[in-house]
């Protein structure tokens, strides 16, 4: 794991619970990690949301996806552009790119990297 | 083409698609007899994949039995189980024996079903399967290969209309509407408003008239079997007053029969949506008396009028 990965995770984790999925979509998804969603999920909520907003798998915390949706639309400061990308299909996760640091493949635009057939973003 | 998207792209209707009970063996006999009534009256069936996280015989081996049953299979393919290899195996798998429709899903988490202890996979997500199989569609694999010839698929998906974020469902839809869903099967909805706005928002925008909205409608037999609804499948919410309604009246399985009956009426009654879906817990005999209380006729009549009496929702 490189240094960069390091001091990215040792940031990441306390504030944002950041699981090193390497391809980072927190601005994307109102500044809440989806990989924090037990089934990791990246385009929104299941259809498994309990009707007080809680998880389907772990009822104990609220579903990831409904703070991701609220806080793309109320955080302040969060850029207008940023706030339309929350609706945009994200691709499939790399599962290579795990453990990485995204900032690092950001600049190499590694983490734009898409199978040939993929048809979203 | 298949016979739903037949429906689906005439505008003919309503569409009544519906699930195949899960089947566990005996044979192709026995499944046959198992099917017999859902396959009268609905114009496609849904062969689950491992529904509610429980293993049952494949979705891929249910669909090309339906097939052999002389009925249309629906394959239904969830995230939970499967990779995006395995995933995109099944779908075309199922289209070397004439599956066409697709029905994709997230799925249910392993925890709701009886051996919550497996690995759960969720390679890809909901939105990202339609996608994935619009590319299988239009000839490549999702890593871009060719797939000659190009598998004839007519895709779907589900949303849950009554599950929070209620403002938000809309949006979902859209999103895999765009990544090339054409009919929505929605999940089972004791909220009538809540359907209701999620009908009415995807409707403002247009989409109604190419993507086929069917509302699941379910039959249960009891207020116990809507509590153990309420309480077990999740994003599924049942109301106190629903339940206490059935369990009051004198003759609870038929107060439960009304009011699968008041929801399909209630459903096919909104502008946008084009049929229904029907989930059938009761296996009594209620669903056919359904249809036939709705004003359908079983399948082969209607499809034998459809050239002379096409009749628009």
């Amino acid at each position: 794991v490189s240094v960069v990965a390091r001091v990215e995770h040792a940031l990441k984790k306390p504030l944002f619970g950041c699981a090193m999925c390497g391809q980072c979509v927190l601005h994307d998804t109102g500044m809440t990690c989806p990989m924090t969603c037990p089934k990791t999920l990246r385009n929104g909520p299941c259809g498994g949301v309990r009707e007080d907003g809680t998880c389907e798998v772990r009822p104990e915390m609220e579903c990831v996806w409904l703070k991701a949706e609220r806080r793309s639309r109320t955080l302040p400061l969060l850029p207008g552009a940023w706030r339309e990308h929350f609706h945009e299909l994200r691709p499939p996760v790399d599962n290579r790119l795990e453990g990485t640091s995204s900032w690092v493949n950001l600049l190499t635009h590694r983490d734009r990297a898409r199978p040939a057939g993929w048809n979203g973003g | 083409m298949s016979r739903l998207r037949e429906l689906a792209e005439s505008g003919r209707g309503p569409i009544v698609t519906a699930e195949a009970p899960p089947f566990d063996g005996g044979g192709l006999g026995a499944f046959a007899e198992k099917i017999d009534e859902v396959a009268r009256w609905a114009d496609a069936i849904n062969a689950t994949d491992n529904t509610a996280a429980h293993a049952h015989a494949s979705n891929v081996a249910v669909a090309i039995a339906l097939l052999r049953c002389g009925a249309e299979p629906i394959i239904q393919l969830v995230c939970r189980d499967k990779n995006r290899l395995a995933l995109q195996a099944d779908i075309v798998g199922a289209a070397l024996h004439g599956v066409e429709n697709l029905c994709c899903l997230t799925g249910d988490d392993v925890t709701s079903g009886d051996e919550p202890e497996a690995r759960r996979v969720f390679d890809l997500d909901g939105p990202q399967l339609v996608s994935v199989a619009s590319t299988l569609a239009s000839g490549r694999y999702l890593s871009g290969r060719p797939l000659e010839p190009a598998p004839r698929l007519f895709i779907g998906a589900v949303e849950n209309p009554a599950a929070p974020p209620f403002d938000y469902r809309p949006s979902r839809a859209r999103k895999k509407i765009e990544a090339g869903a054409r009919f929505l099967q929605l999940q089972i909805c004791y909220h009538p408003d809540r359907l209701e706005g999620f009908v009415a928002a995807l409707r403002a925008e247009g989409v109604t008239e190419t993507v086929s909205l069917l509302p699941t409608i379910l039959l249960a037999r009891s207020a116990r079997s809507l509590e153990f609804v309420n309480g077990t499948i999740a994003g599924i919410s049942v109301p106190t007053e629903t339940i206490d309604r059935v369990r009051r009246a004198p003759d609870e399985a038929g107060a439960a029969y009304e009011l699968a009956l008041e929801q399909a009426r209630f459903a096919l009654a909104l502008p946008g949506v084009r049929g229904i879906h029907l989930a059938d817990f009761r296996r009594d005999g209620s669903l056919a008396r359904l249809c036939a209380d709705l004003g359908l006729a079983p399948r082969s009549e209607r499809e034998a009028h459809a050239d002379r009496s096409p009749v628009t929702v």
